[in-house]
């Protein structure tokens, strides 16, 4: 080895200072957590919310096999035969008393493996911030949806609007007995105010980015990748055609959402003017 | 009124030195003094406290974060926020600690921070009232070797906090320090000396002149670069900055020698420090890149400011190369760095030492001297890597020493 190659050798370490100059100029990775936040992932593990059907009837028949499935011990579940003449449950029995304790729970999701109706899944809600022990056991009156099937905005949890949809990822992901056959299968019962969700689509390319809201999640994880990392029908040019068609569809859409809002509200005020004025 | 300073003191200010002792010192030349001082005094603070936002929002910058952005405007306010906070937290002296020791030492990091910043030409000379004065606190004709005898006062600072602490850390990092600073002052102190031999003054004002008018004067270029170089390097070091902070190496010895210290004291020591990489900044500029020099447009009533704003903005070029290096370069180990300031540094800084007087004493014949040193240079390096070659060789007699790439065809001693 000679003198130039050890100076070589030697001299790499300016490599550094180009790489940190060329990240002056690279997106900032940082979120303004509370303010703002990263879209979360299509199969997050969230807390818990009881389903119910699209009549209004809960999904839970107190089994509790997911109270015995529970590795971390936090689920408590108590059935009870249904009141003939008012049933809470289309079946036979239901859950009387049902207790999650957020302090123990792994978010492990076996409790929705487990269950037969799809009575337990996972939102993606996950803020929570709590003052007392007693508030992180939830009991039944707070994982139950509410009439419009969506899940109960406790004092303590953080949410934004549109935080409580596209939940039950997991369920909706993952084809029954694991059989890749069933990949984007119906395989479960319809929710109240959702009706059947859509199936999320697994590696098939056959997905449904829109109404699964994977695709904005997917958008922001690779305007941190480097060029090597971006699938080749996303990078360089005709992947700024591609990312440049997806935002003006987004804008054009976002433009056509206010515009009807507008709309509305100055439909409002006209009414109201004139009722007003009758 | 007139008399005030001791005639000798007096002549030695006036032969060479601010203008502004010419006509004696009468009550405008204290106001003078005064407002200089305590304009130099609140600018410092105040710049240390713009460079800590500063280096806190590059470097955050430079790894794709955003860095401080919650007190004022970009978070400008966060350095006061936490200047503020040190105030009021509670002031501990351990019980092991040499209490009287323990207190001093932050203030022997820090006055000779502010003093070194004294004999800073900030812009050139300025009439004002039919009193010309120079924009520099002081301009004693020892000027730079005040610079050298305030970094060395420095290295009491670290070695006393570590030594009276009391405690492992601070000790480790403390004899780290002085070790490293002795180390690098001399490299630091030699290429000094080209610029005292090439400017024939030791006053920082002269240093400043000499280099004044083409940019091609500088002493950068003047001395071919790499007195430069070396004492930029030496002053990283001296500094503590990466990467040589292994005084207060995060992973190694929790803060190094500040480890025990809390509240104002330790906050004093984060400002000398930062202090410290100011004036050491604007000493650079000062010594090789011209000071405040650089083109001034004709412009009557702006004339004063544009060397001022020349050498904010060299100084501030130095300053972004401080927080790219702590960017950009991992921490030497100790080993490392004393290779570098002893084998590499202090050699070169000698050879180009010998350049440099030749040239000046003898003219262009310094060419001669030019050429045995780069022979003695040549030779040395030769030498050196005989040497390497010997103690890596497979015939090496002793087992070689330190890391080196292990020969696939060599069973490993443990295997044998």
């Amino acid at each position: 080895m000679g003198l130039a190659d050890d100076v070589k050798q030697e001299l790499k370490f300016l490599g550094g200072f180009k790489l940190t100059f060329e990240h002056l100029t690279r997106p900032r990775v940082t979120r303004q957590y509370p303010d703002e936040k990263k879209p979360k992932q299509p199969r997050q593990h969230g807390r818990h919310v009881l389903n119910r059907y699209e009549d209004g009837m809960e999904k839970c028949i107190g089994c509790e096999l997911c109270a015995g499935v529970c590795p971390a011990d936090c689920i408590y579940v108590r059935g009870l035969d249904n009141p003939p003449d008012h049933p809470v449950s289309p079946g036979e029995r239901y859950g009387y008393v049902y207790e999650i304790n957020y302090l123990r729970c792994i978010h492990c999701d076996l409790c929705v493996e487990a269950c037969p109706t799809e009575a337990i899944t996972e939102s993606k809600l996950f803020e929570f911030s709590f003052t007392n022990r007693a508030d992180a056991i939830y009991t039944k009156r707070e994982l139950v949806v509410d009439d419009e099937g969506r899940p109960q905005h406790l004092p303590w949890e953080d949410w934004r609007p549109g935080d409580d949809q596209h939940t039950s990822g997991w369920m909706r992901a993952t084809a029954p007995g694991g059989q890749a056959a069933y990949e984007g299968e119906v395989q479960w019962s319809g929710e109240l105010g959702y009706g059947v969700r859509r199936p999320e689509g697994g590696q098939s390319g056959r997905r449904d980015d829109q109404a699964t809201g994977t695709l904005a999640l997917r958008e922001v994880l690779e305007a941190h990748l480097l060029d090597e990392d971006i699938p080749l029908a996303h990078r360089g040019m005709r992947g700024r055609i591609w990312r440049a068609q997806v935002s003006a569809e987004r804008h054009r859409r976002k433009f056509e959402a206010t515009r009807r809002r507008l709309a509305e509200a100055r439909a409002v005020r006209r009414r109201n003017k004139s009722g007003g004025g009758a | 009124m007139s008399a005030v300073l001791h005639p000798a003191l007096l002549g030695a200010l006036t032969t060479h030195g601010d203008p502004l002792y010419n006509h004696g010192v009468g009550w405008f030349v204290w106001v003078v003094v005064v407002i200089k001082v305590l304009v130099a005094f609140a600018v410092l603070l105040v710049s240390v406290m713009l460079m800590i936002w500063f280096e806190r929002k590059l470097i955050s910058d430079m790894q794709s974060r955003i860095g401080p952005n919650r007190a004022g405007p970009w978070g400008m306010l966060q350095t006061m926020a936490d200047g503020i906070k040190l105030f009021f937290k509670e002031d501990l002296v351990p019980d092991q600690a040499d209490r009287f020791v323990f207190k001093l030492a932050p203030y022997l990091s820090l006055v000779p921070a502010l003093l070194i910043f004294t004999v800073v030409p900030v812009g050139g000379i300025v009439t004002l009232d039919g009193h010309a004065f120079e924009l520099q606190v002081a301009d004693p004709p020892i000027g730079i070797l005040l610079v050298l005898a305030m970094s060395s006062i420095a290295v009491y600072g670290v070695m006393l906090a570590g030594w009276s602490s009391g405690s492992k850390y601070p000790l480790l990092g403390s004899v780290r320090a002085s070790a490293q600073m002795i180390s690098y002052e001399a490299a630091l102190g030699i290429s000094v000396v080209t610029v005292v031999l090439i400017t024939g003054s030791l006053s920082t004002r002269a240093m400043v002149e000499s280099q004044a008018t083409n940019f091609w004067d500088w002493n950068l270029i003047r001395l071919g670069f790499v007195p430069f170089f070396l004492f930029f390097t030496a002053i990283t070091a001296e500094l503590t900055r990466p990467p040589f902070d292994l005084t207060e190496a995060e992973s190694e010895l929790v803060g190094g020698y500040h480890t025990e210290y809390s509240s104002i004291r330790f906050a004093l020591f984060f400002l000398a420090e930062f202090m410290n990489v100011i004036t050491m900044s604007a000493i650079v500029v000062t010594l090789f890149l011209g000071g405040p020099d650089g083109p001034v447009p004709h412009l009557p009533s702006f004339s004063i400011w544009f060397p001022i704003v020349w050498f904010l903005a060299k100084v501030m070029i130095f300053l972004f190369v401080y927080v790219w290096l702590r960017a950009a370069l991992p921490r030497l180990r100790y080993d490392q760095l004393m290779t570098l300031g002893w084998k590499y540094l202090i050699p070169i800084s000698l050879g180009w030492l010998m350049i440099v007087a030749g040239f000046v004493v003898a003219g262009w014949w310094g060419i001669g001297i030019a050429v045995g040193t780069v022979i003695a240079a040549g030779l040395l390096l030769r030498a050196f890597t005989i040497g390497r070659e010997r103690v890596n060789a497979d015939e090496a007699v002793l087992p070689p020493l330190g890391r080196r790439p292990q020969s696939p065809e060599r069973p490993t001693a443990g295997g044998a």
